[in-house]
């Protein structure tokens, strides 16, 4: 077992944890979808075309600017709705890890190739 | 001494905002563990609370600088389609790249790469620098959280490494040049 902060404050948290686990949360949704995204982007001349929001940057622009659309709009809401809430930060922060994670190997050639 | 202008914006995408992000994200990685391991914690003061708050706000800033100036202002030379016949393609980096078997791998796996990755170093770190801002000194007392932003800043870091590497490496191989060439210095005559 870890020893305490010494310098955690004996009157425990000021601030609940729901607004930092919907930042995280939302970092790592808006991480996936780019992943997604670009996957998809690479496999469907459709969604390619679609995604082609700048032509001299290619589909890159659409794939980065709906990414960052979801994130901004996941991390909004969720501060909304969890601002003022104490939320099970353990699991909602393994979640976002493993979005995170997910979105490091699918954006690497060798696995999205794989699909 | 000289420089083309495509070359001094590569220069300032690579060097003058991703590499100082790589940089700064040592320190951020040793405040922040500091803060998040009992064992070496010192208090933090409310100054240092404030400068480490404005630090992470610029490393926001500079990695999304890093990302914008990549993504719309030197990819497009990268990806520059060649006329028709085009021999040289030494203005082309991406398809000097992909035609030489030895080099096409910096495009296929590193830039394919790099062009998505680099995106998750200011995401993840736009994250850190609110949740920073928000908690400041209380976050202390939330021991998930703050094992959650340093994994967040070192993911960051490593988002920002693999590009940074790639690019390095592909303006190695097939350097971004082109636009009007900017004189820096005259040698002396010989």
């Amino acid at each position: 077992m870890s020893p305490a902060n010494p310098f955690a404050s004996s009157k425990g948290p000021a601030l609940t944890n729901g607004s930092a686990a919907a930042a995280m949360l939302s970092a790592g949704i808006g991480s996936f979808t780019l992943a997604l995204l670009s996957l998809a982007a690479d496999k469907v001349a459709s969604i390619k075309s679609l995604l082609n929001f700048y032509k001299p940057t290619g589909p890159l622009s659409g794939v980065t600017t709906v990414a960052i659309v979801v994130w901004l709009l996941t991390w909004v809401l969720l501060e909304v709705v969890w601002t003022e809430k104490t939320v099970a930060a353990a699991r909602i922060i393994v979640i976002a890890f493993v979005l995170l994670g997910l979105s490091f190997l699918l954006t690497f050639p060798p696995i999205g190739d794989l699909f | 001494m000289d420089i083309t202008s495509r070359g001094l914006f590569t220069l300032l995408h690579g060097m003058g905002f991703g590499a100082l992000y790589l940089l700064a994200c040592s320190g951020a990685l040793l405040e922040l563990y500091r803060l998040t391991c009992p064992a070496v914690s010192s208090e933090f003061t409310a100054g240092q609370t404030r400068f480490l708050k404005v630090y992470l706000v610029t490393m926001a800033a500079l990695a999304w600088a890093a990302v914008l100036t990549g993504a719309y202002v030197v990819y497009p030379w990268y990806r520059a389609t060649p006329p028709m016949g085009t021999v040289d393609l030494s203005m082309y980096p991406q398809r000097l790249l992909i035609s030489n078997p030895a080099t096409t791998g910096w495009h296929s796996l590193g830039m394919e790469w790099k062009e998505h990755v680099a995106w998750f170093a200011p995401i993840s770190i736009t994250m850190v620098a609110f949740v920073f801002i928000r908690y400041g000194r209380d976050l202390v007392n939330h021991k998930h959280l703050r094992a959650a932003v340093l994994g967040f800043a070192a993911a960051s870091f490593l988002a920002a490494g693999i590009a940074g590497f790639f690019g390095a490496m592909i303006n190695k191989a097939a350097p971004v040049q082109g636009g009007p060439t900017i004189h820096i210095s005259k040698g002396p005559e010989k």
